[in-house]
Parts: structure tokens; C-alpha cells; sequence
């Protein structure tokens, strides 16, 4: 396996800290992401993962801090600019749309690149056609690539969990993004899953060369396929760097099993 | 058995993205076309095109316009019987006041007048949404109730407060007889059926259906929730607009504001419950519903020898209504387009069981 | 400046009324999540089962004491209102547990349209008059201080007595009672509710029947004053800008948004409606429900409303 070439910072994200009325989900966070690396967040639950990934996504906005991105410093992201920008997620608890098939879900992570106006398409005119068929390619090669053609046209809510997650990976996945951010692409899997899944990630990773932004509970997975890792506890930053240096971190440590306090 | 799609291969994506893929669908559409243009203006009474034929039409139009907002963008509104005054006032004063203003651009002017209302009731769309949105549609309703009633340009100062149209005509053809007005009712309906479920299974489709499923997700996949509400509110007025010119002009003759009451928006959206939401089939399901069942309601107990006074009538019409309305929430929130599509599925493979 | 208050002191009290029908409606959100877009029909059913019943108690069992037909009356409309409640747990609720709010909403539509017809069907669609001895004729005050002094409705004043008492009623019940406690949590979540233990289907047809009792009140004060019509559910639907206004959650909301939008559409008829034409009354409450919505869509007094992905 050639090593990878992990390049500069792409992603940077400094003294982030976010309220919810009374409670602080997150205090003065800053960490970056190399390009075409695989990051990692983990903590124990309520650490605040998802709410960075979703600071970083424009879901939320942070009280304090800034976002950069590709040189260009935001104090909130707005979700469009964002996902322009070329970073797609998955979510923690599956937001796909349930009323809609897998091949439509999946197409929809290409509304981005669609051009053709409303008349366009009301009238169904070559150039509409045209370019529905070309995104369909598209869409149909990341069907294969997640082995889940036999299950196209179902509608989505009636798939086991561990398809839905796939489905959920296609439609960042067609997004075409840079950056990918990944919240528990793996929980409720089973081992056999978990491999597939992780199979997935580093195929994204190494083939396109899209760098990860990873949220896992599995220890295994995380020391396995981390180029770095960050660790959140309690809205905090405690440990940042190589998956050996973390795990050896005693913060960390203390944090997972728990110190008498 | 017979409803089987052996043999039938997909070569390419465009054959497969197809209107309707499965051969026996495309005979079937077909024979119905077959049917409704050439077969029932042959057959039909005047009775008949009048009370059932285009009601049916226009309301499936309106029915049409009306689940493209609430089925496939999830944007509840309780004000479609405004957009249809709006649209059919809008025409109205088109054609009375612009001479030799031709009255296919009336209805169509009607209906683009229709989208700027309701792109703008549209806009509270973008900060509430679910039961508040409903509240703030019935401002549109009963604020257009108002306006359409004291303000007299509206209608161009009758002094009864109702407007009536003289004989239509297209490029010299007269639209007099009921077989005309269904024709011409019909082929609107097909058009704009036919322009509708283009949008809804292109990528527009796909953002309004994104929009309704789950918007935070819609948005972070790139969708601009605000062009995608708007753009629902705005095509679903346009043709909700067109519907309510048809209404006036075609079905009604003449008419006062209180034919695009509330009454009209509920009964619009019973139409798209029961006939299923988010379903172009279902929009004709409903309205074949809505505008039979009265009628059953007249003739059965008619026919059983049980006469009823109309009173009585209309209060079954509204139990029935109201009961089955739940009946359909809890069964089959999908309607009646929903149990047709099972019973297809049922009827691919027959005669096996599964 | 008499006049202004008159007017002000008018749409007091027709807010107040609007409140009332309001305050059900809050208590069945409050309670069990549901937009209750039946709540006119239930006032307006309720308000016909107790005309009818004052009348028909005294022919079917040959009295005519006034205060015995409508006390007797009273409780008739008690037992149907619980009925209907029942009906609708059993029938409607029961079965859309935890689904989303506009499949709920529209269940209550549904609900609203079958209530209409029963009612009428079961009671009649006349107009009838409610007496319960409410006090019909005006009365005048501070005359020292205005001449001729204010002219104000001893109805509308007792109206608002009533509502107040109930106000203060159920926020006693609400906060202070182990019921009112579940029913609160049912309102937070359904499935959690049900998970520790709270029978749900009895909570739901408690609160139901609660929110049919308020409806009768609601239905006895504004037939006693219109008489019973149909048109009584219609302006009901202006329940739903007065809760919008006041916020859905909240008890005193209801009643504040009662008042300031029964005052609002007073004051808008009467200054604004020469330049319009009239008949602002029609669409003033939702107008600003509609602004409301715009900038505060909580309301006043209602929980500020956070989704979480």
C-alpha cells in the first residue's frame, strides 16, 4: 500500500464555543484537518461531536469563534455556502428522506450541480434530459461502488438500518465533496457491516482522496483507520494528536472509564 | 399475469426514467385519453358534463396545484380558495378590461397573478412552518375574502359585488355547449397534469420532497430552502390560479366570492388527503371523491325509497367527510393513490399470493 | 375619549370570549401535543347540546323550572362532551400516536367536519337561544367622570369573571396536581410518557374532556350572548390567532391574546375601517397573528421552540 500524501490544512477551526440558553455544548474547541487525512473525533456521548460537525456544517451557529476553510475565515457557516464549498456529512440519526426511493435520495445530493431552470424541466427538454441522465451515471456508479443497486428504487424507510446508512454515505457521497464528515457512520452495526463500512471510507479516502472528518465510538475502527485523532469531553478539548499518543493520553483514559471525582 | 413487466428490459437510463415505464401503464393511459377525448363527447349528457365531468376536471386541476405545495413540499395551506379568487378575478378583469384580450392569455394572466400572491404569502413559509403556517394561510384567506368583497375595482364596480363572463371563444372557435367547456377543461387538465409530473420527478421534485421530509438535512445537502418553498408556493398558485379562472369562467359563469370561501380550501385539502398526498394520480382520486360522493348522497337513499332532506344530506356529506378523513390518516396516510398502487403490486403478481 | 374607551372596554370583553375559546385549545396542546382545529366545532357542539337539552329536559319530564332544565341540562353537555372525547381517543388518537403535527392536524380537520354534521344532525340546525340567566341589560359607570358616563355590558363583565375563574382553576391544576403533571410530560413526549408508566389513553380522554368542558363554557357564555348558530365554530377560528398571539403553551397567553386582539379588532373597525371600506374584523386577527409569526413566532408567553438534529 503506497503511503498517503497528507497535504496541507484545509480545514481550521479556532476557539470554538457554543450555547444553548444555560448550557454549553461546547468551550473554546480549536483543531485542524490536514487535506486527504482521516480525523477522527471521539468522546464519551454528549462530548459535543455532533454539534461541532454540525458548527462546521452550518447547522448551528457558534456563540464564539471562527471556521476556515480553504484560506477563507467565517465566524458561521451558512449550509449552502458550505456544501458548495465541498464539504458533505452523513448524520448520527439518518436524515434521509423517507418519502423518497434510494436512487432519489442519492440524486438528490446532486440538486448542487443541476443547472437546468423550473421551465426546463416542466417541459422536459433536451438539455433537462440530458443532464438528468448524466447525473444519474453519476449516481448509479456510487450505487455499485456501495454495493446497494438491488434496492434502488425502494423507498428508503422501508431498508434495514445498516442499508440506510449507506444510502445516507451515497448522498454525501454525490455531493462530490472535498471534505467528508462522518457522524457514527457505524453505530448499530455489526462487525460484518462495520468492515464494509470501513471498506467504504477508506476507499473514499484513497480514491478520491477526500479527507474524513470521523465521529466513532469503535476504538478499533478509530486507531485502525485515524491519520489523527481529537478527543471532546464535556464540550472540551482534551487530547489531540496520533491515535498512539491518544490512547495513551491519562485525560482520556480518565475520561472514558471515569475518575472518582 | 397479465400485468407483468417480463420481458420488458431498460437499455438505457432514459428509457427508464420514462413517464410510464411498465407497457401495460402506457395502454392504459392511453386508452383513457381515448376514452375521455373521443369516446365521452360522444356519449355524455349535458347533465353530465355539467354537475360531474368539469367540477371533476377543474377541481383535479385545482387538487393538482394544491399537493404539489402540501403532498410533495409539505407546506400546509388553508388558503387555496384565495389563489383560485385571485385567479379567476385576475382573469376576469383581463378580459374585461383589455379589449380582444384573448382568453387563453386571461386564464394564464390570471394564474401568473395568482403566483405573485402567493409567492408572497409564501414568504412567512420560510420562518414557520406545520400548524403555524396553517394559521398564517387562513390570513390569506379571509384577507382575501375582504378584498375581493369591498374592494370595488376588484370587480369592476358591480354593484352586486358579482362578476359574470359572456361567451368564450379561442381563436374564433365558440366554447358554448358543455361538451366544448369539458374539451376545453380537459385538455387543460392534460397539459398541465402531464407539465406537473415533469417537475415533480426532476431534481425541482426532488428538493420540494427534500424540503418536506426533512429540511435541515435538505439544506445541508446544498437545497436553498428559500427557492425551493417559494418555487412550490409559486407553481402550485399558478396552477390553483389557472384552476379558479376555469372555476368562474368555465364552470360557474358568474360568480361572488363566496364560491373561493374557506369552505373551498377545506374541501381542496380533503380532496388531496383522501386522494393521496404527494400523488398526481391522487389529485383525481380525491376529486372524483369529493364531487361523486354528494351525489351518492342524494341518489341512494333516492333509490332505497328513504327520501332525506338535503339539510340531513349535508350533514352525512361532513360526518362522512370528517370520518373519513381520519379513516385514511391512520390506514393510509398515502390515500387512495396509495391503495391503487398496492393493488397493482398485488396485481403484478397474481395469481401468486407474494 | 368615552367613546375610545367604551370601545376598548367592548373589545375587552369580546376578548375575553375569544379567550375562552381559546384556553381549550392551549389545554389540549398544553397536554397532548395536538393542534386541536376542532375546538370550534367542539364549542359549537357543546353550546347545541345544552340549548337542546335545556329545552327538551323540561318536555320530557314535565317541569319548567328554569335553573333545573339548565343544571340538568349542564350535565347532559358534561356527559357529551366526555363522549366525544372518549370517541376521539379511542378512535382517531389511539391510532396516530407520535405521529407529526400535520398528519394531527389534520385528523382534528377531519374531526372538525364530522362534529359539524353530527352536532346538526343530532341536535338541529336552527338557531336556539341559551338562557342561563344572564343578565341582559347594560350598565353605566364612572358617570361623574365621563358624561353620561361608560357604557359597558354587565354580560361581558360576568364573561370575563368566568374566565378568569377557570384561568386560575386550571393553572392550579396544571401545575399543582400529580395529573396535571403527566399531562404535561404526555405533551413533551408521547412514547417517553408511555415508557414510565402514564397511561396514556387515559390521560388523553382526561384532557380531551377537559378541553370539551372549557368549550362548554366557552359555548353556554358566547350562545347566551349570540344565540347558537353555526357561525359560532367559524368565529372560533379566531381561537387560533388569539393562541398564536399569546403563545400555544400558555395558559395566561391565551387569555392575554384573547384580549389583545379583541380589543385590536375593535379599535382597527372603528379607525381604520372608514379609510378600508369595513369589515376589518374579518381578517385583523390573522393579519397579526401572521406579523407575530414573522418576528416572535412563539408568541408572548410561549416556550421557545429549538430543533435538534
Amino acid at each position: 500500500m503506497t503511503t498517503k500524501k497528507i497535504g496541507d490544512v484545509i480545514l481550521d477551526v479556532r476557539n470554538i464555543s457554543l450555547r444553548f440558553g444555560g448550557v454549553k455544548a461546547l468551550t473554546d474547541i480549536s483543531f485542524d484537518v490536514r487535506e486527504h487525512e482521516i480525523r477522527s473525533i471521539i468522546g464519551p456521548n454528549g462530548a459535543g461531536k455532533s454539534s461541532m460537525l454540525n458548527c462546521i456544517n452550518g447547522v448551528y451557529t457558534p456563540s464564539e469563534g471562527s471556521i476556515t476553510f480553504r484560506g477563507k475565515t467565517f465566524d458561521h457557516m451558512n449550509s449552502r455556502q458550505v456544501a458548495e464549498m465541498g464539504v458533505a456529512r452523513t448524520f448520527q440519526n439518518l436524515a434521509l428522506f423517507k418519502g423518497m426511493s434510494v436512487l432519489d435520495n442519492i440524486m438528490s445530493g446532486r440538486n448542487l450541480k443541476i443547472k437546468s431552470n423550473l421551465l426546463m424541466q416542466a417541459l422536459r427538454v433536451g438539455p433537462a434530459v440530458a443532464e438528468e441522465i448524466r447525473h444519474r451515471e453519476v449516481v448509479e456508479r456510487i450505487i455499485d461502488f456501495l454495493e446497494i443497486q438491488a434496492w434502488r428504487k425502494a423507498p428508503v424507510g422501508q431498508l434495514p438500518y445498516g442499508l440506510q446508512k449507506r444510502v445516507d454515505l451515497g448522498r454525501a457521497l454525490a455531493m462530490e465533496p472535498q471534505v467528508l464528515l462522518l457522524d457514527e457512520p457505524m453505530a448499530g452495526m455489526n462487525v460484518e457491516e462495520k468492515q464494509d463500512m470501513c471498506r467504504f471510507i477508506l476507499d473514499v479516502n484513497d480514491e478520491f482522496g477526500t479527507t474524513i472528518v470521523l465521529i466513532e465510538h469503535d476504538m478499533g475502527v478509530v486507531m485502525d483507520i485515524s491519520d489523527r485523532v481529537v478527543v471532546l469531553d464535556y464540550g472540551k478539548k482534551i487530547g489531540d494528536g496520533t491515535p498512539e499518543a491518544v490512547r495513551t493520553n491519562e485525560d482520556v483514559i480518565r475520561a472514558y472509564l471515569g475518575a472518582s471525582h | 399475469m397479465f400485468y407483468r413487466e417480463n420481458g420488458q428490459f431498460k437499455s438505457n437510463y432514459r428509457a427508464d426514467m420514462g413517464l410510464f415505464p411498465v407497457a401495460q401503464d402506457r395502454w392504459a393511459i392511453l386508452g383513457l385519453l381515448a376514452l375521455a377525448f373521443v369516446l365521452v363527447p360522444l356519449m355524455g349528457s349535458d347533465y353530465f358534463f355539467r354537475a360531474i365531468a368539469i367540477p371533476f376536471l377543474i377541481l383535479s386541476l385545482a387538487a393538482i396545484g394544491l399537493n404539489i405545495l402540501v403532498g410533495y413540499c409539505g407546506q400546509i395551506s388553508l388558503g387555496t380558495g384565495a389563489f383560485m379568487a385571485v385567479g379567476a378575478y385576475a382573469a376576469y378583469n383581463l378580459q374585461a378590461r383589455i379589449d380582444g384580450m384573448p382568453l387563453l392569455l386571461a386564464l394564464l394572466g390570471g394564474g401568473l397573478v395568482s403566483t405573485v400572491f402567493g409567492v408572497l404569502f409564501g414568504i412567512p413559509s420560510l420562518r414557520i412552518r406545520g400548524l403555524y403556517l396553517a394559521v398564517a394561510t387562513l390570513a390569506a384567506q379571509f384577507f382575501t375574502d375582504w378584498f375581493t368583497n369591498r374592494v370595488k375595482w376588484v370587480t369592476n364596480d358591480s354593484s352586486s359585488g358579482s362578476v359574470s363572463v359572456g361567451g368564450l371563444d379561442i381563436l374564433g372557435y365558440a366554447i358554448q355547449t358543455p361538451v366544448q367547456k369539458y374539451l376545453l377543461c380537459l385538455a387543460f387538465v392534460v397539459v398541465f397534469a402531464l407539465l406537473a409530473k415533469n417537475l415533480v420527478r426532476g431534481a425541482i421534485g426532488r428538493e420540494w420532497m427534500a424540503m418536506r421530509d426533512m429540511d435541515v438535512a435538505a439544506a445541508v445537502i446544498g437545497i436553498r430552502p428559500v427557492y425551493a418553498k417559494l418555487s412550490a408556493f409559486a407553481v402550485s398558485s399558478f396552477i390553483v390560479g389557472v384552476a379558479g379562472g376555469l372555476w368562474g369562467f368555465v364552470h360557474l359563469g358568474s360568480w361572488e366570492p363566496a364560491a373561493f370561501g374557506i369552505e373551498r380550501s377545506f374541501q381542496l385539502l380533503f380532496m388531496i388527503i383522501i386522494g393521496g398526498l404527494g400523488s398526481i394520480a391522487g389529485a383525481f382520486f380525491g376529486a372524483a371523491f369529493i364531487v361523486l360522493l354528494p351525489l351518492l348522497l342524494n341518489y341512494v337513499p333516492h333509490w332505497l325509497g328513504l327520501p332525506i332532506s338535503t339539510a340531513t344530506a349535508t350533514h352525512v356529506e361532513h360526518m362522512i367527510f370528517g370520518a373519513l378523513i381520519v379513516f385514511f390518516l391512520i390506514v393510509e396516510p398515502h390515500g387512495l393513490a396509495r391503495l391503487w398502487s398496492t393493488a397493482r403490486q398485488k396485481l403484478r403478481l397474481w395469481p401468486f399470493p407474494h | 375619549m368615552g367613546f375610545f374607551l367604551e370601545t376598548v372596554f367592548g373589545g375587552l370583553m369580546a376578548g375575553m370570549l375569544y379567550a375562552l375559546v381559546a384556553l381549550g385549545f392551549v389545554l389540549i396542546f398544553k397536554a397532548s401535543g395536538v393542534f386541536n382545529f376542532a375546538q370550534g366545532a367542539m364549542v359549537l357542539f357543546a353550546a347545541l347540546a345544552m340549548a337542546r337539552f335545556a329545552e327538551w329536559f323540561p318536555q320530557w319530564l314535565g317541569f319548567s323550572s328554569l335553573l333545573l332544565a339548565n343544571l340538568m341540562a349542564f350535565c347532559a353537555a358534561v356527559l357529551c362532551m366526555v363522549g366525544v372525547a372518549w370517541l376521539v381517543e379511542r378512535l382517531a388518537l389511539r391510532r396516530l400516536v407520535n405521529q407529526e403535527g400535520i398528519t394531527l392536524l389534520m385528523a382534528t380537520l377531519g374531526i372538525t367536519y364530522f362534529l359539524d354534521g353530527a352536532g346538526q344532525l343530532i341536535f338541529g340546525s336552527a338557531t336556539y337561544k341559551i338562557d342561563v340567566g344572564m343578565p341582559k341589560d347594560p350598565m353605566i359607570v364612572l358617570e361623574n367622570v365621563f358624561e353620561g358616563g361608560l357604557l359597558l355590558s354587565k354580560e361581558d363583565l360576568y364573561a370575563a369573571l368566568v374566565a378568569a375563574m377557570l384561568v386560575a382553576l386550571l393553572s392550579v391544576f396544571f401545575q399543582k396536581t400529580r395529573t396535571g403533571r403527566a399531562l404535561r410530560a404526555v405533551a413533551d413526549d408521547h412514547q417517553a410518557a408511555q415508557s414510565i408508566g402514564i397511561p396514556l389513553s387515559r390521560i388523553w380522554v382526561i384532557v380531551w374532556s377537559v378541553g370539551g368542558i372549557v368549550a362548554l363554557v366557552a359555548g353556554i357564555i358566547w350562545g347566551s350572548k349570540l344565540g347558537v348558530q353555526f357561525s359560532i365554530s367559524l368565529v372560533a377560528l379566531k381561537a387560533f390567532p388569539v393562541v398564536i398571539l399569546g403563545g400555544l403553551t400558555s395558559v395566561p397567553g391565551a387569555i392575554v391574546g384573547g384580549l389583545v386582539i379583541g380589543v385590536g379588532e375593535k379599535l382597527s373597525e372603528i379607525y381604520l375601517g372608514p379609510f378600508l371600506g369595513g369589515g376589518i374584523e374579518n381578517w385583523f386577527a390573522y393579519v397579526l397573528a401572521l406579523a407575530f409569526l414573522l418576528v416572535r413566532p412563539q408568541g408572548l408567553f410561549g416556550d421557545k421552540i429549538i430543533d435538534r438534529v
